[in-house]
């Protein structure tokens, strides 16, 4: 069985080799600082479960001091230049999307075949995992093809990841200290004072207003918490079901799917959504960190107000 | 009721607006939210890292970076951008609307994970995106440039977002499910996706059109 703990180990494995490239790249003043860095997350993904949460937690630390104070440098690996590339480009032609194309058709196939035929029966991967498991499999399936058709160095997969992890630098790890933040914010009881402090607020009796703070209150909570997912729950158990649902009997179904994806225009504008909105800025060498926000508020607004009214006119139609 | 523990979330909001490294303005709200809702420091560093242990996941899909650099190594983002200059009529607006549609549609069957930031956005739409514009206005001012690439990691986001809770298997959709079987309302998945159709074709609405309008913003600010 394709366990998580291979899953974490490969991962592990790579950000390793990231670890021990960066220690011998001269051309990067801050080497050891990436070394240290790459190497932490490494020791993460292959020991995580035998360090501890103490320890877990002095490695978050460690991280975090690392990427905080702006000790990380940017590794110089052997790549291509920009001529050669246009030169790859005509050259190769449009059969280089293929192999870009393994990794997505590979998970896509995967999960269905595990969804819909005996084979999910076998017991292969762990449940509800298989998606992370064939994109694994996609991605060493596309190693495979490029190293016999195009024959790059031996070290080159990992030398362009490097290329790409150091530009993305310590906001590749930001998400995972954001869920970690969440967990922290849950055991201190931010939840249940947040959904009290909507519901004191809230006049008697008035629909409208009561669907408002849902919904702005979802996209709110969820700014700060950087996740739907975590101001869903909250709202849902302060104001969506005891108000909405109970006292002025919306529909269930709506007040649930509709909140939620009032939950998301939040994300839209959050850089607590560090995955989907401050490691693109930095995957794409956006000079704002906060560039792509800016792009997504202007759509964000207007649709939060679309899933207000969507609330409001289709939970109480009768 | 102790609500201490929200000087935290103030924090947070400060140090962002503040423009601090988020490493550590995300770091000592933890330390801060923990300690004022009266764990002691040992207590708040274990929760911390057991639940980055927990949350490993989010690295593995780190491991499609050697693939997208070993393509870009061969010129993967230059040849998006010529098959751009070869189509008729490109535009950037018109560009990312159709990858609005594309990457809504695939999302709401099932592959989120098909597209994203790293797999799409940098090796193919935002170089994409870049090239029809260089195609209709020359070389771009990189504040342009910029501009253009933020449009396209925003359309990515927006076209997940509200195209994945249309299928039923998706995490939100269980959460849905979950928080309110609790309270004794019991729902099909299938119920609660039919209702994300809606929030959807207004998401496709708004930003689609906002990406058509981009074009003349573009025009504007090129000529």
């Amino acid at each position: 069985m394709i366990t998580m703990t291979m899953l974490y180990g490969s991962a592990g494995l790579m950000f390793a080799g990231f670890a021990v490239l960066s220690a011998l790249d001269r051309g990067n003043p801050r080497r050891l600082a990436n070394a240290a860095f790459w190497g932490l997350m490494a020791l993460s993904l292959l020991a995580g479960d035998r360090l501890g949460d103490f320890g877990n937690g002095l490695l978050v630390l460690a991280l975090a001091g690392i990427g905080g104070f702006n000790l990380l440098g940017k590794g110089r690996p052997a790549s291509t230049s920009d001529e050669a590339r246009e030169g790859w480009s005509i050259r190769l032609g449009n059969r280089l999307f293929l192999p870009a194309l393994i990794i997505p058709l590979v998970a896509l196939v995967g999960t269905l075949v595990t969804a819909y035929t005996p084979v999910g029966g076998w017991g292969l991967f762990e449940p509800k995992r298989e998606t992370y498991a064939f994109l694994v499999l996609g991605v060493l399936l596309a190693l495979v093809t490029l190293y016999l058709w195009l024959r790059p160095p031996a070290l080159a997969p990992l030398q362009e990841g490097r290329r790409l992890v150091d530009s993305i630098g310590w906001a590749l790890v930001l998400p995972q200290m954001l869920a970690a933040l969440g967990a922290v914010f849950a055991a201190a009881g931010i939840g249940t004072i947040v959904g009290d402090g909507a519901r004191a607020i809230i006049p008697e009796g008035n629909v409208f207003i009561a669907c408002a703070i849902y919904a702005f209150g979802m996209a709110a909570f969820t700014m700060v918490m950087g996740n739907a997912f975590a101001a869903f729950p909250v709202l849902a158990a302060g104001i969506g079901v005891p108000l909405l649902i109970q006292q002025y009997g919306g529909s269930p179904a709506v007040v649930g799917a509709v909140g939620m994806l009032a939950g998301f225009c939040g994300t839209l504008m959050t850089p607590m959504a560090a995955n989907f909105n401050l490691v693109p800025a930095a995957l794409l060498d956006l000079k704002d960190q906060y560039g792509v926000i800016r792009a997504q508020v202007a759509t964000a607004l207007p649709l939060l107000l679309v899933n207000l009214l969507l609330i409001y006119f289709l939970a109480f139609a009768r | 009721m102790n609500a201490w523990p929200l000087l935290g979330i103030a924090l947070v909001v400060a140090g962002f607006a503040l423009r601090l490294n988020p490493m550590l303005v995300v770091t000592a709200a933890a330390l801060v939210t923990g300690l004022l809702a009266g764990l002691d420091l040992h207590a708040v560093i274990a929760t911390f890292g057991k639940a980055f242990n927990d949350n490993r996941i989010i690295a593995v899909v780190w491991l499609v970076l050697p693939v997208i650099g070993l393509l870009e190594r061969y010129g993967l983002q230059q040849r998006a951008a010529t098959l751009v200059r070869r189509m008729q009529g490109a535009t950037t607006g018109r560009i990312l609307a159709l990858y609005l549609v594309y990457r809504q549609a695939t999302a709401a069957v099932g592959l989120m994970s098909t597209a994203g930031q790293a797999q799409t956005v940098r090796p193919l739409v935002a170089p994409m995106a870049l090239a029809a514009a260089e195609q209709d206005y020359g070389p771009l001012d990189p504040a342009v440039a910029d501009l253009i690439k933020s449009m396209a990691a925003a359309t990515d986001n927006v076209g997940l977002f509200f195209g994945e809770d249309i299928f039923i298997a998706i995490g939100s959709i269980v959460l849905i499910q979950q928080t309110l079987s609790a309270d004794g309302y019991v729902l099909a998945p299938f119920e609660l996706a039919v209702w994300a159709v809606p929030s959807a074709i207004a998401a496709l609405l708004i930003h689609g059109g906002r990406m058509l309008w981009f074009d003349r913003r573009l025009r504007k600010v090129c000529r």
